[in-house]
């Protein structure tokens, strides 16, 4: 399942919903979290009052990146450490993989951090010639598993306690059991071993805070304090929209974002940390890292309507409320970033052309909108981006055309049209839609035309599964009558019946 | 009060008996109803695929329809289309003449604002919420996710089937979560479409009721060709048919 991609989202999708024990997992797991988060949500009374001041805080710092990140960079620097700018992935990973080079690293322990799963830091980091483990019980077990996270805070939701049974006695030889806290101290007895040995730390960052220098990451396990404290180096990488101004800004952060994600009134640890070590005696690492990452970032923060989805604070509340996400899971998604706020930043990630089917994996029900701490409108983030891809594809079947034109062979006019006929398809589709719709005559007539074609398919007063050569004709009557049954086209419709008496029958006790 | 009825493409062509029931629901709490035959779609389809220029097309031509008529209230029995009204402004934020698209704004906020779904309309603005329907049986009723998220409807169809006598309303699990319509996304990914109603309907089968009510005829066209398919008893209705039962 980890190596899906985000262009064959749809089999990808079709996969998964056959799979029962990922759907049993899955609605388990986020119909828990949503609870927990509804629970925690209304247990504030200003939760909204909140969500508000976060949003404004977070257009502030959008809005002057630039100064803020140059205030952080200047505290964490004053207080010993040291920070590196990445434009992209493979930069980010050439400083990550040098430090650990310069320093004989040989051992690396991670907590969870997706910024690290965005650069794939981990197959670079092993290229290098590196052994690195992760530390956060979730990401341990689909490490193990050789999967990809399937979430956003809870890596492994899409797994059974009885496969992760499994697969803890192929892989660690242990006796089957499926008693949680055995398999629990199974896994703390491995990571001890490996935090003890280690020479290397990597962390990701929940916030980040210019006036201080400090970064902040969240925990629930305590793997998060011994990855940053144990090792002689720790390195903490994040993107540059982590930013925060104030150090009080965090109590409004720190108040949404666990309530959010697992429905928490505050995590089990709070790791601040603010340079390196300044005594001997003092605890923690002698070398502090910090990586400030673009990839594609600041490209989202100079459009003004995808700017927002830079507010994003990686709750996962979304991902727990979408309907597409809780039949399907986060790996059909093919991204690091699954459900909505996947769909709206994978495209900036890895180009809209081949993320085009994100978008439209949504129905656009609102619930992500609801449930985000920082108010993301995600659906019309989504609509903004179905329009661009309708643009893209314009753009692309005029060039296509062009092509055709000046090379005028057969194979190049297939070759365009093929790879474009679907769209191609749609366009006119709702180009002629547009034609009808907009004369009332014509929309009457495609009505009478409509009603005349349906009789060959209309039983008992409904439309049952077309298949054959009518669903090719017109695939949505296919993909519609597969599972669902469809009314037909009235007898009379209700304009026809308003002429034929309804406005004039004033009569309120009349029956219909 | 004088109202314009937006009756709305779907239930116009294949469910007309909802926009009847509309009209007398309105006529019976005192309302003198026009009905414009200019009208045909509001643009959603459109919209909601990405083809702006297409849907921009049909809105300026409902926002002129609606400014040809005196009508107080524009009323509608769908939260979704209404909601696509409630949008029109932000159709005209980025592309043409940015005086022309100001201009329009202004016409498409005026609109909107006469613009309301059936149940909104008839408890915010009309204060009614007994039309003394009647209407023997169990029902229970599924949130429309445009009608709930963008235009806060939640009490009103609740207390207006309340007041339905002979009615036994029960709550729906999860009434608020979506049926999994979503408009094209129900034919563009009809697996996933149909996976997410399943869950509905397992909700509705187990709330034991002869009739499942909603304010949107595409989520109901949803619902009720799973129903439909299933062999299921359970009627799929319209808020609308509900409250002209007498």
């Amino acid at each position: 399942m980890s190596h899906l991609t985000t262009e064959t989202f749809d089999s990808n999708a079709r996969a998964a919903l056959v799979d029962t024990q990922l759907r049993g997992a899955l609605r388990n797991a986020t119909s828990l979290f949503g609870k927990r988060r509804l629970a925690a949500a209304r247990g504030l009374e200003n939760w909204e009052d909140l969500r508000t001041q976060a949003r404004a805080i977070k257009d502030d710092v959008l809005l002057h990146l630039d100064r803020y990140l140059e205030e952080f960079v200047s505290n964490a620097e004053q207080r010993g450490a040291k920070v590196h700018w990445a434009r992209d992935a493979s930069e980010a990973n050439q400083i990550v993989c040098d430090l650990a080079r310069q320093q004989g690293v040989r051992n690396v322990v991670k907590s969870k951090s997706m910024v690290t799963e965005e650069i794939h830091l981990n197959d670079a980091l092993q290229a290098s010639g590196m052994e690195v483990i992760e530390t956060d019980l979730g990401e341990y077990i689909i490490q193990l598993a050789g999967e990809a996270p399937s979430h956003i805070i809870v890596p492994a939701i899409h797994k059974t306690k009885g496969q992760i049974a499994e697969l803890f006695t192929a892989k660690l030889g242990i006796e089957p059991t499926d008693d949680v806290d055995k398999l629990t101290s199974v896994a703390r007895n491995v990571l001890r071993q490996r935090f003890a040995n280690a020479d290397l730390g990597i962390s990701g960052v929940n916030f980040a805070v210019a006036e201080t220098g400090t970064i902040l990451i969240l925990e629930n396990e305590g793997n998060v304090r011994l990855t940053t404290s144990l090792p002689k180096v720790h390195i903490a990488l994040m993107g540059i929209e982590k930013i925060l101004p104030r150090f009080v800004d965090l109590d409004v952060f720190l108040k949404l974002l666990p309530r959010s994600g697992t429905g928490q009134q505050l995590t089990t640890y709070q790791s601040l940390i603010t340079g390196t070590k300044r005594r001997p005696e003092d605890e923690g690492p002698e070398q502090l890292h910090i990586v400030l990452l673009d990839n594609g970032r600041s490209r989202m923060l100079a459009h003004p309507t995808t700017r927002q989805a830079l507010a994003c604070i990686r709750c996962g509340a979304c991902l727990n409320a979408c309907p597409v996400y809780q039949q399907i899971g986060g790996h059909a998604y093919g991204s690091v970033y699954p459900g909505p706020i996947g769909a709206v930043i994978t495209p900036q990630l890895i180009g809209l052309g081949k993320a085009s089917q994100l978008p439209y994996a949504s129905s656009l029900c609102g619930a992500c909108r609801e449930v985000c701490p920082v108010k993301i409108d995600i659906p019309e983030l989504l609509l903004h981006l179905r329009a661009e891809i309708t643009d893209r594809k314009q753009e692309q079947e005029q060039a296509g055309g062009r092509r055709q034109e000046q090379a005028g062979g057969r194979r190049q006019e297939q070759e365009a049209g093929g790879s474009f006929k679907k769209r191609t398809g749609e366009r006119f589709a709702f180009r002629l839609f547009a034609a009808v719709m907009t004369r009332p005559r014509t929309y009457e007539f495609s009505v009478k035309v409509g009603r005349l074609l349906q009789r060959s398919i209309v039983r008992r007063g409904k439309i049952g599964r077309v298949g054959g050569m009518l669903a090719q004709l017109a695939p949505p009557l296919g993909a519609w009558t597969n599972a669902r049954d469809m009314r037909p086209i009235a007898e009379s419709t209700f304009r026809e019946q308003w002429r034929a008496g309804l406005r004039d029958d004033t009569d309120p006790g009349s029956d219909t | 009060m004088r109202v314009a009825l937006f009756v709305t493409c779907l239930v116009d062509q294949m469910w007309p008996s909802v926009g009847v029931s509309t009209l007398e629901v309105l006529r019976r709490v005192g309302c003198t109803v026009e009905f414009d035959e200019r009208q045909t779609c509001c643009g959603q389809p459109a919209f909601n695929t990405g083809y702006s220029a297409e849907a921009r097309q049909l809105a300026e031509r409902f926002i002129q329809m609606c400014e040809e008529s005196e009508a107080e209230a524009i009323v509608s029995p769908s939260g979704s289309c209404t909601a696509m009204v409630h949008h029109y402004p932000a159709l005209f934020d980025n592309a043409g003449d940015a005086q022309e698209n100001h201009e329009w704004r202004r016409r498409a906020r005026a609109v909107a604002e006469r613009t309301f779904e059936l149940s909104s309309f008839l408890v915010r603005v009309l204060k009614i919420d007994d039309v003394g329907a009647r209407w023997p049986g169990r029902v229970t009723w599924h949130d429309a996710c445009h009608a709930l998220r963008d235009l806060n409807v939640h009490s009103e169809p609740r207390r207006l089937i309340g007041n339905v006598r002979e009615a036994e309303f029960v709550e729906l699990d999860n009434a608020d979560s979506c049926c999994g319509f979503g408009g094209t996304f129900s034919v563009k990914y009809p697996e996933i479409s149909v996976a997410i109603l399943d869950q509905k309907i397992e909700a509705i089968e187990k709330a034991g009721v002869q009739a499942v009510v909603s304010g949107d005829a595409s989520c109901l066209m949803q619902i009720g060709g799973r129903l439909s398919r299933k062999g299921s008893n359970v009627r799929a209705m319209h808020l609308a048919e509900l409250l002209a039962s007498r």
